[in-house]
């Protein structure tokens, strides 16, 4: 008798992922499986030390990417991913602290953090996977709902301006800002990367597809449809007017906007930590 | 690094509060100011620098909490300080501390309220909060301190539970023992007691963040050191995944956190007993109302009336084996609050029989000596 | 631009590619498709540059038709399905060279 074995197919990145957590909940066609597949090509490419990295997510679809990633990860209350991780990064400055979370979650509940974080150009780097809607919850609108579509919270249609997420970040004082969608994966990876090797507080957003959902109350029914509409209304428009940069229907602005060299928090306050530090031990010896 | 504060010192409570911090090895502020904590904060954003501690004022206390819970995390002993409106914000990222159990000191200098109340008077009204603030099961440790000495050693003594038992330990204080001065005797570096989290010792492919010890508390890695762990609000097994759709995990994990504390209460719980071997009349109280009692008691004797005073040092968890003690002698219990009702609830559970007097005092001052006097006297 | 190629009289298939093409192979690549990790979003079928891939008839453990390469020798390595696969469920390799081995 001959010993038949077939071998395992393993994915060259699974070491980037907590297998024992996998599959992913994730729907077909979602965006997040894509944001986290860009984010380890990145990691791949940097060859990223896995041990100093930390994964922070907040709820939401989303937030459960904190347990898929292969490295130290914590899962927060709903809003609260950046004023943990500013905790982390403030008492560990040698950890690469990345905050991947959702739409609803940095920019509603999450508002008030974000832009205190970007503000304080705290050196935390932040994906975020914008899919219009609160996804998890069951699709109702969200402060990136686009006007008049239909969510469960606003079955006659959204009547609520949606923020427009790189302008926010760019005026609140972000060193990095960037927007792309899940169709532009290698922009998305390079962005990462340069991200990833910036000082300061940065942020990315990825225009996610939610079919399931979003797109079958908005008449796109499924990912191909929702990726046909990234495909046909984006323009690459770089370092354009941030606050012109709409997504409509017809247009959606893409590219990076915002790239600039800025001291980080932490750097400062270790500075001056360690100046006020040999002055005490002056006056002690 | 400049020198811990030894010696004795004139201080108030908030700056006595600060420098236990210190002592006890607190390297992490994350704050927002808030009337009568405020100085607290003014005092570390000093202090802390020059131990190489990191001192951040957020946006809100909802990030304070949530700060402090990341850099405990990361491996470093954090703290925030706040009142009554503060504390109420606090509670859900209380109830993530608790279930991703991590160790820090939330310090509450109560107030008046209800909701924005008397930012700049007295009150003992969170105590029950301490308890049941935050929505779910947990068991938590919240202390009462009596004065500005206490604030520096129950801050202490806040640190080393809350790293024994990977717990958020409260510390109740008042606006009187906050804002007042008295002279605190602190001792040099190496005779104070300070406890660290216990570190896990084994390989890092073999560590489950969520398996506790026999006394119930797990062994903390912190973030960077290579274990590579996940920690969630959600209900989670021992490798810290979610298992939101298990009873048996719901179950055997709530039960444990609850579990950790009440099981452990005997080595938690602290009281002080005063005059309670023949007592007729038992007066339980706790922080600055106790020491008004304490002067009750004492005049009480004088008139030939067997008073004694049990102080609640800790109030969660409550001591209900030292108030069932002391109650079992005696004819009456007098509960002095400067709420509504709150701790006497628990008095009057574990008192059983015994009957128990409540003298309920709020606004600016605590009850005098002569008012729980009167009352003693009433239930004698 | 075409009239100077013309007039230097260089053959019409070496305009557009690159001089040393007879020497230089391009390397062969391996799709694999772990198939029962595809949810059937159809993301690497529809953006293949080259069409390698297209829709199978069989049914995976979970209920959809994963993808079935149609022509791994047009694959030219372009990793765009690699990356933009939700599930992780598709990988593409280089094959060793029979004169490298």
């Amino acid at each position: 008798m001959v010993q038949e074995t077939v071998p395992v197919v393993l994915h060259p990145f699974s070491k980037y992922l907590r297998e024992d957590m996998m599959p992913h909940i994730w729907c077909q066609g979602c965006g997040n499986g894509v944001l986290v597949n860009a984010f380890v090509h990145a990691l791949d490419e940097l060859q990223t030390d896995l041990d100093k990295l930390v994964v922070v997510s907040g709820i939401g679809c989303i937030g459960r990417t904190a347990g898929y990633m292969n490295a130290d990860s914590f899962h927060t209350t709903h809003g609260r991913a950046l004023p943990f991780a500013t905790g982390v990064k403030l008492a560990n400055p040698e950890l690469e602290v990345v905050v991947i979370s959702g739409d609803g979650d940095l920019f509603a509940i999450g508002g008030n953090h974000f832009i205190h974080a970007a503000r304080r150009n705290m050196g935390i780097k932040v994906l975020c996977a914008n899919n219009l809607n609160y996804g998890m919850t069951g699709g109702q609108q969200g402060p990136t709902t686009p006007l008049e579509s239909v969510t469960t919270t606003s079955p006659y249609g959204n009547i609520e301006n949606p923020f427009n997420l790189v302008h926010l970040a760019a005026a609140s004082g972000a060193t990095y800002v960037a927007r792309w969608t899940s169709l532009h994966v290698r922009r998305l990876t390079q962005s990462i990367k340069k991200m990833l090797q910036k000082e300061g507080f940065c942020f990315i957003e990825m225009l996610s597809p939610c079919p399931e959902i979003y797109g079958r109350y908005n008449k796109m029914r499924s990912g191909l449809e929702m990726m046909g509409w990234f495909k046909k209304a984006s323009v690459v428009e770089s370092f354009s007017d941030p606050s012109k940069a709409d997504i409509t229907a017809d247009r959606i602005v893409v590219g990076e906007f915002v790239d600039i060299s800025k001291l980080s928090y932490e750097k400062m306050l270790h500075e001056k930590i360690s100046k006020i530090n040999e002055r005490a031990m002056e006056k002690v010896s | 690094m400049k020198t811990a504060l030894t010696g004795a010192h004139f201080l108030n409570g908030d700056v006595a509060c600060a420098e236990g911090a210190i002592a006890a090895g607190c390297r992490f502020f994350a704050g927002y100011p808030i009337t009568p904590a405020t100085e607290i904060a003014e005092h570390l954003s000093q202090r802390m620098p020059e131990f190489g501690g990191i001192y951040i004022q957020m946006e809100d206390e909802i990030a304070s909490m949530a700060a402090v819970i990341g850099a405990s995390y990361s491996g470093l002993k954090a703290m925030t300080a706040t009142s009554g409106p503060g504390f109420s914000l606090m509670q859900e990222n209380i109830g993530l501390a608790v279930m991703t159990e991590a160790p820090c000191v939330v310090v509450d200098v109560m107030r008046g309220g209800p909701s924005t109340g008397q930012p700049t008077l007295p009150g003992q009204q969170d105590v029950m909060q301490a308890k049941w603030g935050s929505h779910g099961d947990y068991g938590i440790i919240a202390l009462s301190p009596c004065s500005v000495q206490e604030m520096f050693d129950l801050t202490v003594e806040a640190f080393n539970l809350s790293e024994t038992y990977r717990v958020p330990t409260l510390l109740m204080g008042d606006e009187i023992v906050g804002h007042m001065w008295e002279k605190v005797v602190i001792p040099p570096p190496d005779k104070i007691v300070i406890v660290n989290r216990k570190k896990p010792n084994v390989p890092r492919e073999k560590y489950l963040p969520f398996k506790p010890d026999e006394n119930l508390v797990p062994p903390m890695a912190c973030f960077g050191e290579g274990f590579r762990f996940h920690a969630t609000g959600l209900t989670h097994n021992e490798h810290g995944y979610p298992r939101t759709s298990s009873s048996e995990v719901q179950s055997e994990l709530v039960h444990r956190l609850v579990d950790k504390i009440s099981k452990n209460a005997d080595k938690i719980i602290r009281v002080e007993e005063v005059m309670l071997e023949d007592a007729d009349i038992v007066v339980v109280a706790y922080g600055i109302v106790a020491r008004a009692a304490l002067s009750a008691i004492r005049k009480a004797r004088e008139k030939g009336i067997k008073a004694g005073l049990l102080r609640l040092i800790t109030l969660w968890p409550f001591p209900e084996e030292q108030v069932a003690n002391a109650a079992k002698g005696a004819k009456g219990i007098v509960v002095p609050e400067m709420n509504c009702g709150q701790m006497v609830r628990e008095v009057e559970r574990a008192a059983k029989e015994t009957p128990v007097a409540f003298l309920s005092k709020l606004g600016e001052d605590p009850h005098t000596p002569m008012e729980i006097l009167e009352v003693i006297r009433r239930n004698k | 631009m075409q009239k100077f190629w013309r007039r230097l009289s260089i053959p019409e298939k070496m305009r557009h590619a690159p001089l040393d093409l007879e020497k230089v192979k391009p390397a062969k690549m391996e799709i694999h498709l772990i198939k029962d990790e595809c949810k059937g979003c159809g993301y690497c079928i529809e953006y293949c540059p080259k069409k390698v891939l297209e829709e199978s008839d069989e049914i995976n453990a979970r209920g959809v038709h994963p993808p079935r390469v149609v022509d791994e020798s047009k694959c030219i390595n372009c990793s765009f399905c690699s990356i933009v696969c939700p599930d992780f469920a598709i990988f593409v390799t280089e094959k060793k060279n029979k004169e490298e081995k």
